[in-house]
């Protein structure tokens, strides 16, 4: 076992990034290698994660060392089954996306891999922070980085893009920092001692009405990164203008952000909002679930029609978290997972024959399966992992996802509706994706341009062969993963459930006492037993 | 303490039986094989690779059958579980305080009745393979296709022997995806491409029915395996009898209430699901489309397996099916209802394989009235005679458009059968088989189905027994009299195609016309395995089909026995279905015998409109389009253009930066950098501050509460205060720097407050006010 492995993670990247700094711009090959280096090095540092990971809830190799003692603040990092993926999804999409922008980012080099390996450092920084002033702290250090990358290294409208890109953001991470600061001044007010930490403030519980505030300040900020509808019209732009690499990173990690910062502090930090808001925006993830498939559809841009796609599959993350049901939940975190490798491998898709061609309009294209075979035959692999085929991964966290609204009928009024609704989505699914592939890849070649396209070279390849298997991985044998996922958001669940139960009727924010939590176990709830069949509303 | 080694691979448990797991992964190997490697593989190569695949699934089905059938009736399943695909966990329910778990299993079982499609899945397809090694001789791809075809296999034999609704689901999707494969094989066409697209996405939407279905299931029974499925369906039926939800309104004084079974709603969305998969209506369009494939694919998945699927499943779930009276209802009737309907427009069609895929569609709808009336045994039986005819009859028609170079329109056909024996004879041995002529396999299973619609009656249908039998009459009628039809078309009297074409005609090689042989045997021969009809002519022939199937899915099921004052009229339905069937046969022989039928047109010049309209398929494929597809278009457009560029970017978005934009400008009015302005900007502001200072400004607010009145006057800098509160002109108070005051009156009534305010400078303002003391209440 590595000592201070968390710490290591979040520092090798960022340390990398230094020292990039201080190599000589002269010599591209070598700061490519470097950065391929560093993070690689981190993703096998990750895998470090993996050895222990099962058996037991909550918080493993936790790391804290005092930072501003008089405000309670201090550097505390942790892993449970469910951050660790989220962790090994960014170390491993970020070599990934540092091979695709091998040959394609030729200007500011030094710049461009400073910005990567920071912004790596950040997410995992993200994921692992367990005190909510270092979350923030990491949580505005990913802006950067990222806002750089769209605005330096982005297509022709890359200013518009990245400064709505970082206004957005912004204006709800601020509206999550006063909450953050009035939520803490609560736990300073009734323990008598200022903490900025999670598991001390998931112990406090606050009365219904000051939860919601401060839900909604904290759900702003999560929502605008999701992108939940109707707060996505900045994840098209973004998508459009930034370089292949940067898509890829935005799709498969900074846009879980949103709904891991649901599932860990949004949720757990304010149960009872959680409750009376769950159908509010489990109805606006069902909004944005067909509205963004069909508005995906209509698109003449393959690149905006991958970027409402992700619209549309964050709507099923979003209404896993928000039925508070664990197959609910499991499914919205493998979803997560599911989401990351299909979508960044669709925009790493898309960036090959952008390569070749510098468009990304659909009907330029057409017949290309002809031309370029393995990459038709690949691009299928990953648009039936998209739309959720059996055997793919996709399936699987749809399933539960589905499933868990379903059975939801503690958080929604007519939960099956919302389930068929939202299952509604997986028809529309197949309709834009395979419109897609139809217009790119079947009928005659039109464009004599296409007739010269070479296939997959072998860096698109071994980009992209990881992704290919990870689907199949997680579609034929999800058990380890789910399992590490299911007995922390299981345990996540039952925790929030019973806090509901507590923080009911609260005029007064309290404490809870150790153990109290347990001591509520589920048979309380037995008071409204809704039977299977007959859930709390019909349809 | 459990690590990563958690995987629960179990080949030491002692019931796996390990045969299934090479029937059902040899094609899976292949399809790899050939799907990666095929680009450099020779033709030959793949062609073997492909079929010895299959084949060996096949033989290794015959022994896995075999050594079922050595099994006592009652033990007779053979499992595999290769692992634990995923749990999922659900709230609490039944009652219990803890959330329960369903785990699913990556399982395959075989019984009776997939042991039953595994022979035709691996049969039937071993000899189409075999003939695809033919009839895509020439085709620049053969990797790719006997790549798809094994997929297609691998996923057929997932299909049929999956343990649990969620690994027959794997293979109920795979097989759609297969089929959206190979429909769209030739993808350079765009119609193709776009027909394979439409075939997956209309099965889509009834595949969301079959999910919704599942859940239904998984919250009702908490299992999901069809063995424990049946369990508690037979020993707490009420799980599955209990409402569904309640939808009791009033409507114009009538009180409306529907409380439907729990069994009945998911019987029907698992319904959907197989409509969508077996062409029923409404989710029927995507079929004739799919003919765009190569000619094989139509016989292999749209005639013989993957459109049976449905009528399957129906049979799996017989259980729940015949716990719902009404849920059964809807599948008959779909059933009968599209057995007409496709037949109808079977009439008008041209293109041979266009009159064969409504043909399918049409046969599908007699399948699923047997499983709809809970005569399983029989839909079954129809599924297997089916497969043996419709494969034969497609094949058949793939080697006359081989022959005719890829034309497929029978007005330009005719005297094909001196240049094409093997295929003629092949061909009609299918057409009387489908058209039921007497003994031959189609006539067997067919009027099975007539009998059962009639007969399986328990008194809760009133009175659709008669009409499910007239209207399987009339498709008979119709059947009989289109493939004669076609028949005669193609092969009868003189050919109508141009020289070239007709100097190259010539009979099929022997690997196209072997398995027409063998399916045409199989046509006319199969129904020897269970003549039903002959029961009814006093013949006690052995049921070997019912006798095999019958224990495991029917038998012991009062709710659709056969009703024994029926039994009359059996006889007189078996010489009925014979004399229609014959009748129609004739009725074809006399108009179209020579060739297209100068009677016929004008019939159909006598009703234009009607006959436009059967022609060009009831339009329905325009009524979608017109309504579902149009509207979803419509919102994608108002989603993008109205709601995300209008009123999200261009209002919200745009909105505040613009009025943060505004704010900026006209603040920036203010700072115009001019000194001047600025010292002006100042003198005022002070003068302002200047003139409060000295000028006293007041205001007070009296408050009365019983018998005491509380003043409370404004602040001011340096201010001072005096009341005076009776309004006598004497203060009460000396000046003070309390703002607050209070006064008890002595008496009830009015009395005015004054107050004066005097600031730093000795300036004083006055301000007064009238206040009520309320008396005292008389008793």
């Amino acid at each position: 076992m590595i000592p201070h492995l968390l710490t290591a993670l979040i520092a090798v990247p960022a340390l990398g990034a230094i020292a990039i700094l201080f190599c000589p711009r002269q010599t591209p090959r070598f700061l490519r290698y470097f950065a391929m280096a560093v993070s690689l090095a981190t993703f096998g540092l990750s895998l470090y994660l993996l050895p222990g990971s099962l058996g037991r809830a909550g918080f493993r190799l936790e790391e804290t060392v005092s930072w501003i003692p008089s405000l309670g603040i201090r550097y505390h990092v942790g892993v449970d089954g469910i951050s660790m993926w989220l962790v090994l999804l960014t170390t491993l999409t970020t070599p990934i996306a540092l091979l695709a922008s091998w040959e394609s980012i030729q200007s500011r080099l030094k710049e461009y891999l400073f910005s990567f390996l920071l912004l790596e450092s950040a997410m995992i920084g993200t994921f692992l922070a367990l005190d909510l002033f270092l979350f923030y702290v990491f949580w505005e250090l990913m802006l950067i980085p990222m806002y750089l990358i769209i605005g330096v290294w982005g297509g022709g409208r890359r200013i518009y893009a990245a400064v709505k890109f970082f206004l957005y953001t912004m204006a709800g991470s601020l509206l999550m920092l006063a909450a953050i600061l009035y939520l803490t001044s609560q736990y300073d007010t009734v323990a008598g001692k200022a903490s900025f930490d999670y598991l001390d403030l998931t112990r406090l519980l606050l009365p219904p009405d000051t939860q919601l505030w401060l839900y909604l300040a904290f759900a702003l900020a999560f929502a605008i990164k999701v992108p939940m509808w109707p707060l996505h019209t900045w994840l098209p732009d973004a998508h459009v203008e930034a370089p292949t690499a940067g898509s890829v990173i935005l799709a498969a990690v900074l846009l879980k952000m949103g709904t891991y910062g649901f599932l860990r502090f949004a949720i757990p930090l304010f149960p009872n909002a959680a409750h009376t808001l769950g159908p509010t925006i489990g109805g606006l993830a069902i909004a944005g679930i067909i509205l963004g498939a069909l508005v995906a559809w209509r698109q003449p841009d393959a690149k905006k029609l991958v970027a409402y796609s992700s619209v549309s599959h964050m709507g099923f993350v979003m209404l896993g978290l928000m039925a508070m049901t664990t197959a609910g939940a499991v499914g919205a975190v493998l979803q997560m997972l599911n989401h990351g490798v299909a979508t960044g491998a669709l925009f790493l898709l898309v960036g090959v024959v952008y390569d070749r061609r510098h468009t990304r309009l659909i009907e330029e294209y057409g017949g290309i399966a002809k031309i370029m075979p393995a990459y038709a035959a690949v691009f299928a692999v990953i648009m039936l992992a998209s739309i959720g085929l059996p055997g793919t991964g996709g399936f699987v966290g749809e399933l539960m996802i589905l499933l868990g609204t379903f059975s939801a009928w503690r958080a929604f009024e007519m939960p099956r509706l919302f389930a068929l609704l939202a299952g509604t989505g997986v028809i529309l699914g197949a309709v834009y994706m395979l419109s897609l592939y139809r217009r790119m890849f079947f009928g005659p070649v039109r464009n004599e341009a296409n007739r010269t396209l070479g296939d997959l070279v072998g860096r698109e390849a071994i980009c992209l062969a990881p992704l290919v298997a990870l689907v199949f991985v997680m579609g034929l044998y999800p058990r380890p993963v789910i399992a590490r996922i299911e007995q922390d958001a299981r345990q996540t669940i039952e925790d929030v459930r019973a806090k509901q139960r507590l923080g009911r009727d609260l005029t007064e924010a309290r404490l809870l006492e150790p153990g109290e939590l347990s001591r509520t176990g589920e048979s309380i709830d037995l008071e409204v037993p809704a039977p299977p069949g007959v859930p709390g509303g019909g349809q | 303490m459990p690590g990563l080694n958690e995987i629960s691979l179990r080949p030491g448990a002692p019931d796996q039986y390990w045969l299934l797991l090479p029937i059902v992964l040899l094609p899976a190997l292949g399809a790899l094989v050939n799907g990666l490697f095929g680009s450099r593989l020779k033709r030959d190569t793949i062609h073997t690779l492909a079929c010895a695949m299959v084949f060996t699934s096949f033989a290794l089905s015959v022994v896995a059958f075999l050594q079922l059938a050595a099994l006592p009736h009652e033990a007779r399943h053979l499992t595999y579980r290769a692992y634990e695909w995923f749990t999922v966990t659900l709230p609490a329910a039944f009652g219990s305080a803890q959330d329960y778990r369903i785990p699913i299993d990556v399982a395959f079982r075989l019984d009776p009745l997939a042991a039953t499609m595994l022979l035709v899945v691996t049969g039937v397809g071993s000899l189409i393979h075999l003939y695809s090694t033919g009839y895509m001789a020439h085709d620049e791809s053969p990797g790719r296709f006997f790549s798809y075809m094994n997929l297609f296999t691998f996923a057929m034999l997932v299909l049929v022997l999956g343990e649990s609704l969620p690994v027959m689901f794997v293979g109920w999707e795979g097989v759609g995806l297969c089929s959206y494969l190979l429909i769209g094989f030739w993808f350079d066409k765009d119609e193709n491409a776009k027909a394979g697209m439409k075939a997956f996405i209309v099965n889509r939407i009834g595949d969301l029915g079959f999910l919704v279905g599942i859940f239904l299931l998984a919250l009702s029974l908490g299992v999901l395996s069809f063995p424990e499925m049946e369990q508690v369906a037979a020993h707490a039926p009420t799980q599955l009898t209990k409402p569904a939800f309640d939808l009791s309104f009033s409507l114009f004084g009538w009180d409306i209430a529907w409380r439907p079974a729990i069994a009945t709603i998911a019987a029907i969305c698992l319904f959907v699901g197989a409509a969508g998969k077996s062409a029923q209506l409404p989710l029927y369009v995507w079929l004739p489309d799919a003919m765009a494939g190569p000619t094989p694919v139509s016989a292999l998945i749209h005639a013989a397996t993957m459109v049976t699927a449905g009528v399957y499943m129906v049979a799996r779930m017989h259980f729940l099916f015949v716990l719902t009276a009404s849920g059964m209802a809807v599948v008959a009737v779909t059933g009968a209802l599209t057995a007409v309907f496709a037949a109808t427009i079977a009439l008008t069609q041209n293109d041979i394989k266009k009159v064969l895929a409504y043909s399918t569609v049409s046969q599908l709808g007699y399948m699923f009235v047997a499983v709809g009336v809970g005569a399983h045994v029989t839909g079954v039986f129809h599924v297997v005679t089916h497969a043996f005819f419709k494969a034969c009859l497609f094949l058949g028609a793939g080697s006359v458009i081989v022959a005719m170079h890829h034309r497929q329109d029978i007005r330009e056909m005719g005297g094909l059968k001196a240049l094409m024996p093997r295929t003629r004879w092949t061909f009609l041995a299918a057409t009387l088989a489908i058209a039921g002529f007497p003994f031959t396999s189609g006539f067997f299973s067919k009027d099975a189905i007539l009998w059962h619609a009639l007969a399986r009656d328990s008194g809760r249908y009133g009175i659709l027994p008669p009409i499910l039998l007239t209207l399987l009459l009339a498709g008979a009628a119709l059947t009989a009299f289109y493939m004669f039809r076609l028949y005669f078309l193609v092969f009868g009297g003189e050919s109508r195609a141009d020289e070239d074409t007709l100097a190259h005609i010539k009979e099929s090689p022997s690997s196209m016309t072997l398995p027409l042989v063998v399916l045409g045997a199989l046509s006319i021969a199969a129904g020897l395995l269970n003549p039903e009809a002959l029961h009814a002519l006093g013949l006690n022939v052995p049921l070997t089909f019912e006798g095999w199937l019958a224990p495991g899915i029917e038998e012991g099921v009062p709710a659709v026995g056969i009703a024994e004052m029926r039994k009359p009229f059996e006889l007189p339905l078996v010489g009925a279905s014979s004399v229609i069937a014959l009748a129609a046969m004739g009725f074809a022989w006399i108009w179209y015998r020579r060739g297209p039928s100068a009677e016929a047109e004008r019939l159909a010049a006598r009703v234009p409109g009607l006959y436009a309209l059967v022609l060009d398929k009831w339009r329905i494929d325009e009524l979608y389009e017109a309504t579902i597809v149009r509207s979803l278009r419509w919102l994608a457009r108002a989603g993008h253009e109205a709601i995300d560029k209008l009123l999200i970017d261009g209002i919200m978005v745009h909105g505040v930066a613009g009025a943060v934009n505004l704010t900026g400008r006209v603040v920036r009015l203010v700072q115009t950098g001019r000194v001047q302005v600025y010292a002006m900007a100042m003198a005022l502001g002070t003068l302002g501050i200047l003139y409060k200072l000295a000028v006293p400004s007041t205001d007070f607010e009296a408050r009365v509460d019983g018998r005491s009145v509380t003043v409370n006057a404004a602040e001011g800098a340096g201010y001072e205060y005096r009341w005076d509160f009776d309004g006598d002109g004497r203060w009460d108070t000396q000046f003070g720097a309390e703002r607050r005051a209070e006064h008890r009156y002595r008496k009830a009534g009015r009395h005015e407050v004054r107050l004066e305010v005097r600031n730093a400078f000795t300036r004083s303002v006055g301000e007064h006010e009238v206040v009520v003391r309320p008396g005292r209440r008389r008793r």
